[in-house]
């Protein structure tokens, strides 16, 4: 089964500040990484070619550098890999996003199955999967927990929704959104690194598409106008439970089966 | 020696110092307080004190050494060899209320700690401020005096050093109650013995720590760690020699098995990213630039695969960190978990010997037909193997390991190794160290006991009594 998964680069640690007078998040000096939630996603795909054959290939949007997670995604196993580069794509919203991507994933060699992470740690909408599955006309299904079945061009998953775990089936191709914390991501190989052909990763810019029409893309594609950026509230709320034993025993368990951490 | 035991007279006069809601004593005493982690030791103090300030501790240890009653000292008891048991009951000062971090010191680089303070909270106090606490072992809910009392290494000593090295100047109560100040902030120190590093190390049986003076480093920037699967073991400790005679610096520089992985996980419930193979080296490498890191790892990732390893894994993030990292904390706890009792040795070898330790240790575990995982840290000739009791019955269980300890100190011997690494003497180690050390140094030590504690009241029965 052939997989692509959409991958995107974010600020290296969740620290990021915002410049109080723009409300833009400082990337200057930041180092960058591959999106932590896409890992999963990219790991979910490896498995599935390693279980069911085939390869499996990245795109990313973002400038020249994303090239950087594109590797890194190589590195980790994938045989290669499309950067989507354009300063024509800059200031982009989800739908400019999600458009831009499904343009360039018309681009890309066929496909049984596109994988994206849940959301990105920078953006956080967790809405360009989907997004992109509607532009191209795809089935798609959000917080996928594990792929159980792949048979007769039908792929079986099982989805988290927040009160109970549900198993779907899609036709193929489609495209699901991982959820967090479902595998152990692998590891980049200093092998693969070593072996790494820079012809394994393409730029793509907008003269490549079919829609070349720049209003569609970047800002000026974009409905939705950022007022202000602000950093999310830091939650370290403790709860503290009193009582004997049994009553604690009691209070965590609940808590926890709230959590699905137990069934 | 007869100690006296606690009366009614007593317990009021230290519910006087103590107060009384940090005096536990008989049936409020919780059984944690029997027992530390591992050392195989099991007794109750008869009081409990969670204590509170340097003045009470000395308050007590005077009103204990006139009496004559015996004291010990524990921390968050994480020990391994039953150094804070109480073997002959008396009192048991608990440290972990005294926790507060006291002072950072930017213009000469130290923090001073009371002796409760977690090395996790110390660790993290001092990353947030830019510095590196670099003394780095396994069990993060240690407190820093328990980590003082037995010298604790860990995984980054290979390159930084161990505890001793990271200790500037303590605050001491002598057995007789007196307090004294030993080292300071001054980096240079050749003004007589060093008491300081006496105490260090003599695990609660010289003088108790109430507060530390501790040296810290400028935090590096930037930290990789490779991880490296091997075909055998042979192949990966091997190569350990080989890294530390290419001159290369890490940071960390680990071995462990896959049968370790598979208990981490099992304990964890948590995946580790590669079990494909028999046998890993861990490294880290630090340093204050991506660049000066990438160099020097490449250099050893390079000579690694030409010493067989299958590949060279690249954990440059956190949560990569986080996935590897946390399985490696958690083997001592896994491998426990894995059996129905455990002891372990804690032996150091030189770096060059450690592949005939553990190919040694493998053959006791065919010959005695006993589990024996281990993992440790290559780069520094610090080995922990652990001996799993699993379904032996308690008289066949001491009979092997008593066997196996003793081949194995030998065998450490042989290799020009010690007893102890960084897990200590206490009391489950006394025997072989005596065994190895002779008389002559066992009546040093026991002199320098004698002449801090002339009533033997601090820890009795421990190191090298």
């Amino acid at each position: 089964m052939d997989i692509i998964v959409c991958i995107k680069q974010v600020p290296g640690t969740t620290n990021v500040e915002v410049d109080p007078l723009t409300g833009v998040l400082i990337r200057d000096g930041v180092e960058s990484k591959l999106n932590p939630y896409d890992l999963f996603a990219l790991e979910l795909a490896m498995q599935l070619n390693a279980a069911d054959g085939g390869q499996t290939s990245v795109i990313s949007m973002g400038p020249p550098q994303a090239g950087a997670v594109v590797r890194e995604a190589i590195f980790m196993g994938a045989v290669g890999g499309k950067v989507v580069s354009d300063r024509r794509f800059a200031g982009a919203d989800v739908l400019a996003t999600s458009y831009t991507l499904s343009q360039g994933l018309r681009k890309m060699a066929d496909f049984d199955l596109l994988i994206c992470g849940k959301q990105t740690t920078d953006g956080d909408t967790g809405q360009v999967g989907a997004e992109i599955a509607e532009f191209l006309g795809l089935p798609h299904i959000g917080n996928v927990l594990a792929v159980e079945e792949i048979k007769n061009r039908e792929i079986v998953v099982k989805v988290n929704l927040d009160s109970s775990i549900v198993r779907q089936k899609l036709p193929l191709p489609c495209l699901i959104c991982t959820d967090g914390d479902i595998n152990t991501p692998r590891l980049p190989s200093y092998r693969r690194k070593k072996e790494f052909n820079e012809a394994s990763l393409v730029f793509i810019s907008l003269e490549d598409f079919d829609d070349k029409d720049e209003s569609h893309y970047g800002l000026s594609g974009s409905p939705t106008q950022v007022e202000r950026i602000f950093p999310p509230e830091k939650n370290q709320e403790k709860q503290m439970f009193h009582g004997s034993g049994t009553e604690l025993a009691a209070n965590v368990y609940a808590l926890l089966h709230e959590q699905k951490f137990v069934d | 020696m007869a100690y006296k035991k606690i009366d009614a007279a007593d317990i009021r006069f230290l519910r006087n110092i103590a107060g009384a809601e940090y005096l536990f004593y008989g049936e409020q005493i919780s059984e944690d307080y029997s027992h530390d982690e591992l050392g195989g030791i099991k007794n109750y103090p008869e009081v409990l004190i969670k204590v509170r300030s340097t003045e009470d501790i000395a308050a007590i240890m005077h009103y204990a050494n006139q009496e004559r009653i015996p004291v010990v000292v524990r921390g968050s008891g994480t020990g391994l060899v039953g150094a804070a048991v109480a073997l002959e009951g008396g009192i048991m000062l608990e440290t972990t209320l005294m926790n507060r971090i006291l002072e950072l010191d930017e213009e000469n680089l130290t923090i001073t700690v009371e002796p409760g303070v977690l090395l996790m909270e110390l660790a993290e106090f001092a990353q947030a401020h830019g510095f590196l606490y670099p003394p780095d072992p396994g069990e993060k809910s240690a407190t820093i005096g328990g980590n003082i009392s037995t010298n604790a290494g860990g995984m980054r000593a290979v390159k930084y050093g161990v505890t001793r090295d990271y200790v500037r100047g303590l605050t001491v109560v002598l057995p007789n109650g007196e307090i004294v100040e030993l080292g300071g902030k001054v980096v240079k120190n050749s003004s007589g013995y060093s008491l300081k590093d006496l105490l260090i190390g003599s695990e609660g049986t010289l003088g108790i720590v109430t507060k530390a003076i501790l040296k810290l480093l400028p935090l590096p920037n930037r930290s990789i760690s490779l991880l490296m699967p091997f075909p055998t073991m042979d192949a990966a400790l091997e190569t350990v020699p080989k890294i530390v005679k290419a001159k290369a610096t890490p940071t960390a520089l680990e071995y462990f098995s896959r049968q370790c992985i598979l208990f981490a996980e099992d304990y964890l419930g948590k995946k580790f990213p590669d079990k494909s193979s028999d046998a890993y080296l861990l490294l880290t490498f630090d340093g204050s630039s991506p660049e000066t890191v990438e160099n020097e790892y490449q250099a050893v990732a390079d000579l690694c695969l030409e010493n067989g390893a299958l590949d060279v894994y690249i954990i440059d993030t956190e949560e990569r960190k986080d996935s590897v990292w946390s399985a490696r904390g958690a083997f001592l706890e896994a491998i426990k978990s894995s059996t129905t009792e455990m002891d372990e040795c804690d032996v150091v070898v030189t770096r060059n010997k450690v592949a005939d330790f553990i190919k040694y240790t493998h053959k006791l575990e065919h010959f005695f037909n006993m589990r024996m995982p281990s993992y440790g840290h290559a780069g520094d000739g610090n080995f922990h193997v652990y001996l799993c009791r699993d379904d032996l019955s308690e008289s066949e269980w001491r009979e092997k390991l008593s066997e196996v300890f003793k081949l194995m100190y030998a065998k450490a011997s042989e290799l020009g190794g010690l007893v102890s690494g960084e897990h200590g003497i206490g009391y489950a180690k006394k025997s072989y160290m005596a065994e190895q050390y002779g008389e002559e140094l066992m009546k040093l030590m026991r002199g320098i006991k004698a002449v801090f504690d002339p009533h033997n009241i601090l820890n009795p029965g421990k190191v090298c009594q």
